[in-house]
């Protein structure tokens, strides 16, 4: 080898090393144009810091957007300030005891504080915490800001996370679908990532892609995706309504249920079973204002037993005080407790006045998550779980015990029943104690999700009677499917032809359905029947 | 058929003759005597009697199914008030370009929707004689409709009086509607003429208590002619035991039909008499508590002795007005024990009371006429 090679190798390792140094710090070049104090430095320089990855470019950012960054001039040193007060060095992010004599503010204008707080997005989109760059995915998706591509691209390179990474794709999507000077294939990859994420969002961006497209190939793709993505919603859409279904379902059938029971051992419709709901729910009222404190959270487990006993005794005062006395007379006994329904309404309005109570909703009821497309909230979730338990309980206690074997026997056959000494007076206080005490509980779950009135029971009963009539009392089972049919068809019929309409409907086909079963969907069978 | 009278059949002659009295002297001391004499009766007062009138008619209407054919209807106030909105339907053509906005055809709720042309179901309401045939025809069908299969698919009892409280709440929940075009929340209101004259004019105000309270006693007379026919012999057979006149061969459907439909139309009638005289017609008359209520007046004053249903509704609507106004808070603990209290002690109301109180003094002068079902007050095996 010849010197003269040598000194070219040398040479050329000098220039490398050379090269390598000079670049070896890009941020101190960045901090030099925020130095100049001059808008259109200062812009490249908050792009520049937004992708150099310094770990206190955040703080600088954010302090520059708040007007809380200095140039010291004599030191050439760029300081920015803490809320707090306290004075820290860009360049070494180290604490500076005594603040210099002379400082100036770095200057900025909307225009920059807009792109201020882009950067700051777009820096969490390296966050260490994947759920904190899916977040700040999420906003570059929302805002579809250009500027934030190349932050976008970077983190995508760097991306490990599939979670975190389908994210990213669909927030460049958002930014490349629509922009017609973007390359083919990444507005492709963009249709195929709006595809995936499939929500409204992403509907009314490949519709305006289809509008929008000059690019044959493009506006192909994104009508394909758009028809995929709007069948997807649809099914999401028709399966939130199935939740919200059920979830009516629920409430029916808990407010439904002990109406059933009564109406099947005594052959008579109870008017004042809403207001033994509306007894429920105001004990809970009455439950979380008196508890301390510290026992708030158990109110609601304090509450269901207590509003079993408290409307289930106001059951028992009717029973005893006005329903045997009309023992035969079904019709009669509809209008008493009519009348009794009016009573305690207005007692209940006397007591705690007209004006809606509020029920606080415990940690664990409120809030909500998603499932797939649906979105679940958890106070909604319990009442179902409720109103499954008491469900089975009432079928366990129908089902396994002497009292729910004498009150089945009283329900489809009286008079046999009391021949063969089954106290049926007995009974009927009984039962009737029970289905009032069940709609105790069921003003319990309602106060979590409707307003706590004196008016809360009118609100239910019409509907509760719906289910009866439609499942009619041989079973329980035809509740359940009463409580399931009404719920659903009237969620199920609201965002098609709207709430009223969907309800009307739903009346005139009960009505209509009465003419083909008179007795509901599980008669009792036998000479029962006949009256 | 038995000739002889019973005490019920005197107590509905009085009844007759007090209306029809009432009827002439009523618009007599509303428009001759001086306004500070104490003879006179002031419109206000003319007004409230006229509409305590309407509800005597609702009731009878409501007696002649609930008492003689065991029927408790919970939709009554449904006919009532389809009633009354065609008679306001037509008093609101009547206000032609004196509304709001002064459209000579459309009434001011559908220019303030704006619509274009009158709705098919508004169509010939301008006429006086259309609307009446409506007020008719619009309650008797849908009960026609109702009964046709209600009573043929035999859904009785409790279950049709859930049905019936089904339909009028269906009723309610479609009038609120604003696109359904009756008005909407605001209902009708605002009325100016009928038949040409001022509507609120004393005069009118007089004459429409007069025509109520001829109303009902025509009513009266027809139900009375009803229930002692033959015809309603069956009736109240079919209430006190509806399989065993089935079985007998008799097709309880068709006289169920029959007395359901014609209570609608009396009950229509009655609304369509009502609304003139308070000037408004909303939702809120379908409400199934109107309906209940109105049972409660009927069972207050007897059920099954026609008489005692319109005294029902005019003593608890005279109560309701008093109280509401005097102890409003107390009012629903008022109307709430009515309803135990009738139901419990007084299963015959008033009247049967007073009757049963009289009939221990003085027994009935000859068997046979104890043997008319139609005329006795009976026990009631509903």
């Amino acid at each position: 080898m010849n010197p003269l090679m040598i000194f070219r190798w040398l040479a050329l390792l000098v220039l490398v090393c050379g090269a390598s140094l000079a670049q070896a710090d890009p941020l101190d070049d960045t901090l030099a144009k925020f130095q100049e104090d001059k808008f259109p430095q200062t812009a490249l320089a908050i792009s520049e810091l937004a992708v150099s990855g310094a770990p206190n470019a955040a703080a600088i950012l954010a302090a520059l957007g708040d007007n809380r960054l200095f140039v010291d001039p004599g030191a050439h040193q760029l300081l920015y300030k803490t809320p707090a007060g306290d004075l820290f060095d860009a360049r070494t992010n180290e604490k500076i005891g005594s603040a210099p004599s002379s400082l100036k503010k770095v200057r900025v204008n909307n225009a920059l504080r807009a792109q201020v707080e882009a950067a700051i997005g777009s820096l969490t989109l390296v966050n260490p915490d994947p759920a904190k760059r899916i977040e700040a995915a999420e906003a570059v998706f929302k805002s579809r800001d250009a500027k934030a591509l190349p932050a976008i691209d970077a983190a995508l390179a760097k991306e490990t996370d599939a979670r975190a990474r389908a994210a990213l794709l669909q927030a460049r999507g958002a930014i490349v679908v629509g922009d017609n000077s973007a390359p083919v294939a990444d507005r492709l990859a963009a249709v195929e990532a709006l595809k995936v994420r499939s929500d409204q969002d992403a509907e009314s961006l490949l519709g305006e892609t289809v509008n929008s497209s000059t690019v044959a190939e493009v506006k192909a793709a994104a009508q394909t995706a758009l028809a995929s993505v709007k069948t997807n919603l649809q099914l999401w859409g028709f399966a939130q309504n199935v939740w919200y279904g059920v979830s009516a379902s629920s409430v029916l059938l808990l407010a439904a249920i002990g109406l059933a029971i009564t109406f099947g051992v005594m052959g008579v419709i109870n008017m004042a079973h809403g207001e033994m709901v509306m007894i429920g729910a105001y004990t809970t009222f009455v439950v979380q204002s008196v508890l301390p404190p510290s026992l708030q959270q158990w109110s609601l487990a304090i509450s269901l037993p207590l509003a079993f006993l408290v409307s289930g005794a106001v059951g028992v005062l009717i029973e005893r005080l006005v329903i045997r006395y009309l023992y035969g007379r079904a019709l009669e006994t509809l209008l008493a407790t009519w009348g009794v329904s009016l009573i305690l309404q207005q007692t209940v309005r006397t007591l705690f006045g007209a004006n809606n109570r509020l029920v606080a909703a415990p940690a664990f009821m409120s809030g909500s998550f998603h499932l797939g497309g649906i979105e679940i909230t958890s106070g909604r979730l319990w009442i179902i779980v409720l109103s499954i338990v008491v469900f089975a309980a009432l079928q366990l206690v129908l089902r396994a015990t002497p009292f729910g074997l004498r009150m089945r026997a009283v329900t489809q056959n009286r008079r046999m029943a009391s021949s063969v000494g089954i106290s049926t007076a007995l009974i009927d206080m009984f039962a009737f104690a029970l289905g009032s005490g069940i709609a105790g509980i069921a003003g319990v779950a309602i106060s979590q999700i409707d307003n706590v009135s004196p008016n809360l029971g009118q609100g239910y009963i019409i509907d509760s009677f719906m289910v009866v009539v439609l499942g009619g009392v041989g079973n329980l089972w035809g509740t359940l499917l009463g409580a399931l049919v009404i719920g659903l068809a009237n969620k199920l019929l609201e965002p098609v032809i709207g709430a009223v309409l969907g309800k009307i409907l739903l009346l005139v086909f009960i009505i209509l359905f009465i003419q083909k079963r008179p007795r509901g969907l599980f008669a009792l069978k036998g000479r029962a029947v006949e009256a | 058929m038995n000739k002889s009278l019973t005490r019920l059949d005197w107590i509905g002659r009085g009844f007759l003759v007090l209306t029809i009295a009432v009827a002439i002297l009523a618009p007599v001391l509303a428009l001759v005597p001086a306004k500070t004499s104490m003879f006179y009766l002031p419109p206000y007062l003319v007004a409230l009697l006229g509409k305590y009138v309407c509800f005597a008619i609702l009731a009878v209407a409501l007696d002649l199914v609930w008492g003689y054919c065991g029927i408790l209807s919970l939709g009554h106030g449904a006919f009532f008030a389809l009633g009354g909105y065609a008679m306001g339907m037509y008093l609101m053509r009547q206000i032609g370009t004196r509304g709001v906005y002064a459209n000579p055809i459309l009434p001011d709720f559908m220019v303030f929707l704006d619509w274009k042309a009158l709705p098919v179901t508004w169509w010939g309401f301008n006429w006086f004689a259309y609307a009446s045939l409506m007020v008719v025809l619009v309650p008797g069908l849908l009960a026609f409709a109702f009964g046709w299969f209600a009573f043929r698919s035999r859904v009785t009892g409790v279950y049709l009086s859930i049905i019936t409280q089904a339909m009028t709440y269906a009723l309610k929940l479609a009038f609120f509607r604003n696109d359904f075009g009756f008005g909407g929340n605001n209902g009708l209101t605002d009325f100016k003429d009928i038949l040409g004259i001022n509507v609120q004019a004393d005069s009118t105000r007089a004459a429409l208590f007069s025509i109520s309270t001829l109303g009902l006693a025509l009513a009266f007379v027809v139900s009375k002619a009803i229930v002692s026919s033959k015809y309603g012999k069956a009736l109240v057979s079919i209430r006190d035991s509806e399989s065993r006149v089935r079985f007998l061969g008799y097709r309880v459907e068709n006289y169920k039909l029959f007395v359901f439909v014609v209570s609608a139309v009396m009950a229509g009638i009655a609304g369509a008499l009502y609304v003139p005289q308070v000037g408004i017609i909303n939702p809120s008359e379908f409400d199934p508590a109107n309906s209940i209520e109105a049972v409660i007046w009927v069972a207050v004053g007897g059920r099954g002795t026609l008489v005692g249903a319109a005294l029902g509704a005019i003593v608890v609507n005279f109560a309701k007005t008093f109280f509401t106004g005097a102890f409003p808070e107390y009012w629903l603990f008022g109307l709430g024990g009515l309803f135990v209290l009738v139901t419990l002690f007084l299963p015959k109301g008033i009247l049967g009371l007073a009757l049963a109180t009289t009939a221990n003094r003085r027994p009935p002068a000859k068997p046979e006429a104890a043997t008319s079902a139609a005329a006795k007050v009976s026990e009631v095996k509903s």
